[in-house]
């Protein structure tokens, strides 16, 4: 099927995700490290490693991003979500330092939509992370885009490896626009 | 990027699922009644329901936005093995969306209306050297010339003629 004619729906932008959109929905599937700050009563058998009826409160577990959404409140106190350690401090310094290298793909494949959708839990950190995202991208952009126009003549598997999925949603428009453009010419 | 048919027995044990939650929430719900260490559960339960809603409602329009670009691939006349993966619903969709886009030619370009579905790549010559890529038994053209399409054999055809089976891959259009 010629792939132009089939046009998914595109996932959000910032901090807002598509509802319809499958790229969106694969995000929100991954895991965040949660503490439950009150019981869920007669949920105990999602916990395999406690035998209570209920879960208490207090524990720690892993929630996909979905769920932690959903049951996250600003006013009441029902979850707590720690940030994954891609978004500390200790990560944070090493992307200030030089974003280029790290492997993107390996340290969670969507690290720019997972971000995005963190500043949802009002961590004070917010505006450090937003901040670290927006300058990651920007430092890794340029090698991207390079690496895309230059896919037609040489072979750039290596490094298409090491990129998150919006990189390489980007890449993948870019080199198609590419070839249109070398088949014209 | 096919389609494969649509998993009916898959939807059968989600509705099942889905009202065997729905009806743990109402039964927690009856019993709240001012106590409010029920609502957490609640609304664990509530966010899965939206969870299975959405993942369903995905998959089912991710199909439509395949179906419309089969019309764009493969004409008004879908190939059956195609059809065969397609439900009621969905082809009563294709047709309908198929009637809108023949409106919508019609409307545009004058008298005749307008084929925006040919061309859709700037076209180069009126007729073009193909060489074909598997049988596909005979083939009539304007003026009556009925050519035998058998695997590797060469033809020199009218260019939109041979659009259509370029995009399906039977033929392949050969530059020289």
């Amino acid at each position: 099927m010629d792939l132009q004619s089939y046009m998914p729906v595109p996932p959000g932008i910032r901090m807002e995700e598509n509802f319809f959109s499958l790229d969106d929905i694969l995000l929100s599937h991954e895991r965040l490290p949660c503490r439950t700050e009150s019981a869920f009563p007669r949920l105990g058998f999602l916990e395999k490693s406690s035998e209570t009826r209920d879960i208490p409160e207090g524990t720690k577990m892993e929630m996909p991003l979905w769920l932690a959404k959903g049951l996250y409140e600003r006013k009441r106190q029902v979850l707590s979500v720690e940030l994954p350690k891609v978004y500390r401090e200790e990560w944070r310094t090493v992307f200030g330092a030089d974003p280029i290298v790290v492997d993107l793909h390996k340290m969670g494949p969507y690290y720019y939509g997972l971000g995005s959708q963190m500043l949802h839990f009002d961590s004070p950190e917010n505006p450090e992370i937003a901040n670290t995202i927006l300058q990651t991208f920007i430092g890794r952009f340029r090698r991207t885009m390079d690496s895309s126009q230059n896919a037609y003549n040489e072979d750039t598997s290596a490094l298409v490896e090491r990129l998150d999925c919006l990189e390489r949603s980007l890449k993948w428009v870019t080199c198609m626009y590419v070839c249109v453009i070398e088949r014209l010419v | 990027m096919s389609l494969l048919t649509l998993r009916r027995n898959f939807f059968n044990v989600h509705v099942i699922t889905t009202t065997k939650i729905y009806r743990e929430n109402c039964l927690n719900e009856a019993k709240t009644e001012g106590k409010s260490e029920l609502i957490p559960s609640i609304k664990f339960r509530h966010s899965c329901l939206l969870r299975n809603q959405r993942c369903i409602a995905a998959y089912l329009y991710d199909r439509l936005l395949r179906i419309r670009a089969l019309r764009w691939e493969y004409g008004s006349v879908l190939p059956t093995t195609i059809r065969f993966h397609m439900c009621a619903e969905e082809m009563e969709w294709f047709n309908q969306y198929k009637k809108s886009l023949a409106t919508y030619m019609r409307s545009i370009g004058g008298e005749e209306g307008l084929d925006i579905t040919q061309d859709m790549k700037p076209p180069k010559s009126l007729y073009i050297e193909v060489r074909c890529l598997k049988d596909h038994g005979e083939f009539e053209i304007d003026d009556g010339t009925v050519i035998l399409l058998k695997k590797n054999s060469q033809h020199f055809l009218p260019r939109w003629k041979c659009e259509q089976l370029i995009r399906q891959g039977v033929l392949e259009h050969v530059i020289s």
